[in-house]
């Protein structure tokens, strides 16, 4: 009796997994799902974190929602997985989300080695530290023989043993799983540094109960090119996050902005005519998607200085330069490929 | 021969002499109690200045210091607790982002979920089969479909909003429902006479008994749509859930079997000569007095898993901790006492419902001791 | 026979059965063993363990084994582990005895410290682990002070928010004949306490054994300590700009975790000492008495041998309890095998499968070893019946 339920429970289940729907394109299983499974951050003020309405917001969120405004026509389209650095790429591998949206750092490992891809470098960043304004610390190179405290399992933990290492410095790392368990240890006084990507290393500043008693170090050692991954095996998925991506920069470099893109579908520029699809320019197609994908993308998210604005730049309370960010012709290193 | 009236007989008993002095009231209970020998003496001495050093101090920050209303930090600068940042987040503790329109129906659930649970816990209140069948079958499809909103044209609530004191009541009742009802046939499994159940149970308990829940935990998060087929997922709440609730099934197997073992062997063997297919002689003689013996072990494993659900915030998950934590974060509530008071706060909630419980199965306990003695 | 009185036999409905359930079981495994195959074929990565022997190129923080940032992922591994076994060693053993001290405080006779006691099981059990071990990391860093103004122990210890600092032990050549000495004391001990228990049981006669044991064992490698000029060097953490270097250091990740575990456990290990004392029936210790035996006397050779009966097996889950909750050392950084491998190595090398496997691996093996040991000594304590 027992082992008909134990054995019938088995079969169950085995045969309602092996009917569901197996498919390699990402982009119908999204569709068919009706939303979009993005991984973010745990909490990281100006990337993503819930903020006091109880929604998501942030950076790397507005980039989640750009993806589902191109493909549903709907920035509520999106699922959050919050995830720690120490999950990111196995929830990745797995498929338990569609695509990962969460301050990763580009390297040859991770392309290489992960089964996973980068789709473009949304932000540019690098590594900073964070110390106590009193402690009298100049430069890193200051914090010989310190405790420094940092996330493990990131980049920034690699980067920190090679600095110190290739210039002779001794140091104590103070790995933790949870940024927000770090900056505490930090804030108690455990470390005499608290390091992450120089954006991280302002949001977590911010956080502190009394910000002024604490400084960035203005040397940054590292290069930190941040952006979205996805898996690889799916050309066509790659291209809806990567254009995605350049669709935001470009609309910023041509003037389209959430405000006046419903005027610049009028427009006589060839160019803004074919990132908002209009006069018979059919790229949204070429990617699976319908041609007023970014006109969609713009109207509901609007472009990459937009987001950067609200959420890191000079309209959030983190303040954070354009620097590298900056568009090509700006000064920066963002450059949209072009849409032809 | 009358007694007359000169015999002397005594109508009523003498009045008890008092005790003597020392042996009643305040002073002899403290000698007796606390000062009956040199060592007991300087035990309580000791305690007693342990306790003035740290009840003080205790008190003046959980009640004189602190802020009881405020709007930002600033008023949480004094070094007490901070109640007003508790006060300022509630809603958020209570049931994490789930749409403010809608939290009426979290209250109904539990509205509802208490209407089943208090007659089932009064043990003089009739109709014990209907209520659990209620609680079992009834409300767990009516819970579902309010909270979720599939299926009665209520708005839907993705369960990525769910969070709070909320999810971690969710993820603790599926964890019971589904972990004794697992738990007692991996039990039965364990004790079967077919060598290859035996095995399967055993193999299956002892595995999961091994092994770190929080390893557990991650690979139902992240990992688990490797081993399905491409393309198959499923919510990643109701993952940890089931995974919490598979764990401790292990636990109660263990448990029940502790429970079938005090079962004396006369009574698989009276109910096998009166009959009685195998099923029956579970559901009607062994798995009855088998429960009754381990009511408080089941209590005890209930209480562990619900102070386990606390573990799913390590994976990112806004269970009432995580949400906590999750609110400490607020650049408007930084100040040094809000972590402080966001843990204490968990853990007075956490206290309550598992001290509850254990109350609880004391109380039974008892009851079911007494009814042996009136036997 | 008919079909229906075939499938109505119970063996062969048994077997049949069984026949399904290892089918099923089976067939379930290599169901998950396939869909894994295909979906890391996608990936093109396939399950591999060749990763281990690849710089690591990560600084750990507590290395009781030889480790830099160029060993290998194996090498990781092995800090883990030996951090994990390390805290939970340390944790079963100060969990059993302070458990043991609080469920024998619950039966004193001191109403106060009966009263402590029942208050501090009552509330450590009913609050989440995780929640203590948080608790416990902020309260050691809020109270102890910056390692400049560090709390000075005798010795050259001191105490600060950077660890517990004591001088370490650097022995020179003559240590080693300290060392055979002590090993001599208890060589001989061993001897002499079963040579006592002999006559004992023999002539009734009393040996002062636990004086002369004690002596021979504190005294002989000290007489030859001194003997030999004292070979024996301490090296004392001093204080550099930042930090200090030198001596033994407890980090206070490990403090915390440690605090939090023992605090935790005992609470139910101490449960467990009272139901156990409690269950062994008062005739016994009414008859220890008529019997002219003090209190000791009684506890030691009448109450606590039937006491373990009743202890042992749930003190086993307990001790297995410990060492799993031990990797909630992942919540405040103390570098233990879920930390280490779990979380760093895992998210360098995206080996995930692997990784698990070996995890999940380690700890089953570690709760199988100290099961079988609490089995075996179990089954000294238990009752020999003739």
């Amino acid at each position: 009796m027992k082992t008909a339920v134990v054995a019938a429970i088995i079969g169950v289940t085995a045969g309602l997994a092996a009917a569901a729907p197996a498919s390699a394109a990402t982009l119908d299983d999204v569709r068919a799902r009706g939303y979009l499974q993005c991984g973010v951050h745990t909490g990281l003020f100006g990337f993503a974190e819930v903020d006091n309405n109880g929604e998501w917001a942030g950076f790397d969120v507005d980039y989640c929602r750009a993806i589902a405004s191109a493909i549903f026509d709907d920035p509520t389209a999106v699922r959050f997985t919050p995830l720690s650095a120490a999950e990111r790429f196995t929830a990745l591998q797995s498929g338990a989300i569609d695509v990962l949206v969460r301050i990763t750092t580009w390297t040859m490992t991770r392309d290489a080695s992960l089964g996973l891809t980068f789709a473009g470098v949304n932000y540019y960043d690098g590594q900073g530290f964070l110390v106590p304004a009193d402690a009298g610390f100049e430069t890193a190179a200051d914090l010989d023989g310190g405790t420094i405290c940092v996330q493990t399992g990131t980049t920034t933990e690699l980067n920190l043993a090679d600095y110190f290492n290739s210039r002779g410095l001794t140091f104590t790392a103070i790995a933790v799983a949870d940024r927000a368990e770090a900056i505490s240890a930090f804030e108690a006084g455990r470390c005499d540094a608290f390091t992450a990507d120089a954006s991280n290393v302002y949001s977590a500043r911010m956080t502190l109960a009394t910000p002024a008693n604490y400084e960035v170090l203005p040397e940054v050692i590292s290069k930190e090119p941040l952006g979205p991954m996805v898996r690889i095996g799916d050309p066509q998925w790659l291209n809806i996050v990567r254009w995605t991506h350049y669709a935001l920069l470009n609309a910023e470099e041509l003037g389209v902005t959430q405000a006046n893109v419903a005027e610049m579908l009028a427009s006589p520029n060839p160019e803004i005519q074919r990132l908002l699809g209009q006069n018979g320019a059919a790229f949204g197609e070429m990617i699976g998607l319908t041609n007023d994908w970014a006109a969609r993308i713009i109207t509901q998210i609007g472009n990459y200085g937009e987001i950067f604005d609200r959420n890191l730049g000079a309209g959030s309370p983190l303040g954070i330069e354009r620097g590298l960010n900056a568009l090509w012709n700006a000064g920066g290193i963002q450059y949209g490929m072009p849409i032809r | 021969m009358a007694l007359g009236d000169h015999a002397f007989v005594r109508r009523a008993p003498v009045a008890p002499r008092p005790p003597p002095r020392g042996v009643v009231g305040p002073l002899a209970w403290l000698r007796n109690n606390l000062f009956s020998s040199p060592a007991n003496t300087a035990t309580t001495i000791l305690i007693a200045l342990f306790l003035a050093w740290t009840v003080p101090p205790l008190i003046r920050w959980l009640f004189i210091d602190a802020a009881w209303t405020g709007d930002d930090r600033s008023v949480c600068l004094d070094g007490g607790a901070c109640w007003a940042f508790i006060g300022a987040k509630i809603n958020l503790i209570l049931y994490g982002q789930y749409p403010p329109d809608e939290r009426w129906r979290i209250v109904l659930v539990a509205a509802l979920f208490v209407a089943g649970l208090v007659p089932l816990a009064i043990p003089r209140v009739p109709g014990k089969r209907w209520n659990v069948v209620y609680l079992l079958v009834v409300f767990p499809v009516i819970a579902f479909m309010l909270l979720t909103g599939i299926g009665i044209g209520l708005d839907k609530v993705p369960t990525d909003r769910w969070g709070g004191l909320f999810v971690t009541l969710v993820a603790a009742v599926m964890g019971i429902v589904i972990s004794l009802p697992l738990g007692i046939l991996l039990a039965l499994g364990r004790r079967s006479k077919l060598p290859v159940v035996r095995w399967l149970s055993t193999a299956f308990i002892e595995f999961w008994r091994g092994v770190p829940l929080v390893a557990v935990l991650f690979m139902a998060s992240v990992m688990l749509p490797i081993f399905l087929p491409p393309g198959v997922t499923f919510d990643k709440l109701l993952r940890a859930m089931l995974c919490i609730a598979i764990f401790y099934s292990a636990y109660m197997a263990e448990v029940v079997r502790g429970g079938l073992q005090a079962v004396p062997k006369g009574q698989y063997e009276g109910s096998m000569a009166l009959g009685l297919s195998w099923f029956q002689q579970m559901r009607l003689v062994v798995m009855p007095q088998a429960l009754t013996v381990v009511i408080p072990g089941i209590v005890n494993t209930f209480i562990a898993l619900f102070k386990d659900t606390s573990l799913i915030m390590v994976i990112g998950l806004f269970d009432l901790l995580g949400m906590l934590k999750s609110a400490t974060n607020d650049s408007d509530w930084a100040s040094p006492s809000v972590p402080a008071t966001a843990y204490v706060f968990a853990g007075i909630i956490y206290w309550v419902f598992c001290f509850g419980l254990s109350r609880y199965s004391v109380f039974i306990e008892r009851r079911l001791s007494r009814g042996k003695l009136h036997r | 026979m008919t079909f229906g009185g075939f499938f109505n036999d119970t063996r062969v409905r048994g077997l049949a059965l069984q026949v399904l359930a290892f089918a099923g079981a089976v067939a379930f495994v290599a169901w998950i063993v396939v869909n894994t195959n295909t979906n890391l074929g996608r990936l093109g990565i396939g399950v591999d363990f060749g990763f281990l022997d690849d710089r690591a190129g990560f600084n750990i923080v507590q290395t009781p084994i030889p480790y830099d940032n160029n060993s290998t992922y194996f090498r990781a591994f092995l800090v883990g582990l030996v951090n994990t076994l390390m805290v939970s060693a340390l944790g079963i053993v100060l969990a059993t005895i302070l458990g043991f001290l609080i469920g024998i405080g619950r039966l004193s006779t001191n109403w106060l410290l009966a009263k402590l006691c029942t208050v501090y099981v009552e509330t450590i059990r009913n609050v989440p682990l995780l929640l203590q071990v948080v608790f416990w990391f902020e309260a050691v860093l809020v109270l102890l002070p910056r390692p400049q103004a560090g709390i000075v122990l005798p010795f050259g210890g001191n105490l600060n928010n950077r660890g517990l600092y004591l001088p370490a032990p650097v022995t020179e050549p003559g240590f080693l004949a300290v060392a055979i000495a002590l090993v001599v004391a208890i060589a001989l001990t061993i001897v002499l306490a079963r040579w006592s228990r002999r006559r004992q049981a023999a002539t009734g006669k009393t040996f002062p054994m636990w004086t002369v044991g004690a002596a021979l064992v504190l005294g002989a490698p000290l007489l030859v300590f001194l003997v030999t000029g004292a070979p024996l060097a301490w090296q004392e953490p001093t204080l550099q700009r930042l930090n200090f270097t030198g001596g033994i250091v407890v980090i206070p990740e490990l403090a915390a975790l440690l605090v939090a575990l023992t605090l935790y456990t005992a609470a139910f290990i101490a449960e467990v000492v009272r139901a156990g004392v409690l269950a062994v029936p008062r005739g016994q210790v009414e008859a220890a008495g008529a019997l002219g035996l003090h209190r000791g006397l009684t506890m030691r050779k009448v109450v606590v041998p039937q006491a373990l009966r009743v202890i042992t097996p749930p003190l086993t889950n307990q001790y297995l309890n410990l060492i799993k909750n031990s990797s909630l050392a992942v919540a405040i950084g103390y570098p233990d095998l879920v930390g280490v491998f779990k979380n760093t190595v895992l998210n360098q090398t995206g080996r995930a499968i692997e990784v698990i496997g070996i995890t999940m691996a380690v700890y089953l093996f570690i709760s199988l070893v100290t099961a079988v040991a609490m089995n075996l000594f179990n089954a000294r304590v238990a009752l020999r019946e003739r």
